[in-house]
């Protein structure tokens, strides 16, 4: 079971869907604003990485390995609106010790994404 | 025209937002650079069992000041959204400490602006993140 971090439930965050199709759906309001009336990027980067993590997790289903980002790169095609914002990932390429993930944001419709995001994650195993 | 921009008016307004919400506060300002300063805090933590702060609000903090210093740069307050953003974690910020962003805008077109940063937690000879980004003026709110 992923438990999701403070910051995550802070926000509001919460998994959605099971198993492969998981991912995470956040709340509009005041504490995800950016301009007016806009989610703040900052926090979309954040749902997208905390998205990422929670696809990684049980896709390598061992709790003994750490998942750290090496880096993250979010594209920004639309504004976030005044909606719930859902994201999930896509993992590319799992290896032992590095992940590539892709991760995609969304509110109404899943085919008109707000934002999307490459993630490249360390892996380590307690046996490194 | 915009009215020229005033960063220290500006950070003064009485905005509540998603980075006030997560504590983030001004710190100093340049020609083409702004920094923010953000607390360390329990609910902020993005690893239990480290105590380390999860990486989204520190893209949070570099997004803020990299936008504080395109407005500076442009010398005007343009409506702009972030285009793009890529962050590179060279270690965590250690737990307790207050991490502070610095954002630089280093060249600007009539409707892009490029920007690049670093954040560290005490000392900015040993950062914790390096970003580069883009921003795009929207016209309007």
């Amino acid at each position: 079971m992923v438990r999701l971090p403070p910051y995550a439930e802070r926000l509001g965050m919460r998994l959605e869907g099971d198993g492969a199709r998981s991912g995470i759906v956040m709340p509009f309001g005041p504490s995800v604003l950016g301009r007016p009336g806009f989610l703040h990027g900052g926090v979309i980067g954040g749902l997208l990485e905390v998205a990422a993590i929670v696809a990684l997790r049980p896709a390598i289903d061992d709790a003994a390995v750490t998942i750290k980002p090496i880096n993250l790169t979010v594209d920004y095609m639309r504004g976030g609106r005044d909606a719930d914002t859902h994201a999930a990932a896509t993992i590319r390429r799992l290896g032992s010790r590095i992940a590539n993930v892709d991760v995609s944001a969304w509110q109404e419709d899943a085919s008109r994404p707000i934002a999307a995001a490459r993630l490249t994650f360390l892996l380590r195993r307690p046996a490194d | 025209m915009p009215a020229a921009f005033d960063p220290l008016a500006f950070v003064r307004l009485p905005l509540a937002h998603h980075g006030t919400h997560l504590g983030i506060a001004y710190h100093a300002h340049g020609a083409n650079w702004a920094e923010f300063a953000l607390p360390y805090r329990a609910d902020l933590i993005g690893e239990e069992e480290s105590g380390v702060l999860a990486s989204g609000p520190i893209l949070t903090l570099m997004d803020q000041a990299a936008s504080l210093a395109v407005w500076i740069r442009r010398g005007a307050f343009l409506p702009h959204a972030t285009l793009d953003l890529r962050i590179d974690y060279l270690r965590p910020a250690a737990p307790g400490r207050t991490v502070i962003g610095r954002g630089e805008c280093y060249h600007l077109t009539r409707s892009v602006a490029f920007v690049r940063g670093q954040a560290h937690d005490g000392d900015p000879g040993d950062p914790v993140a390096h970003v580069a980004g883009t921003f795009m003026t929207t016209g309007s709110w």
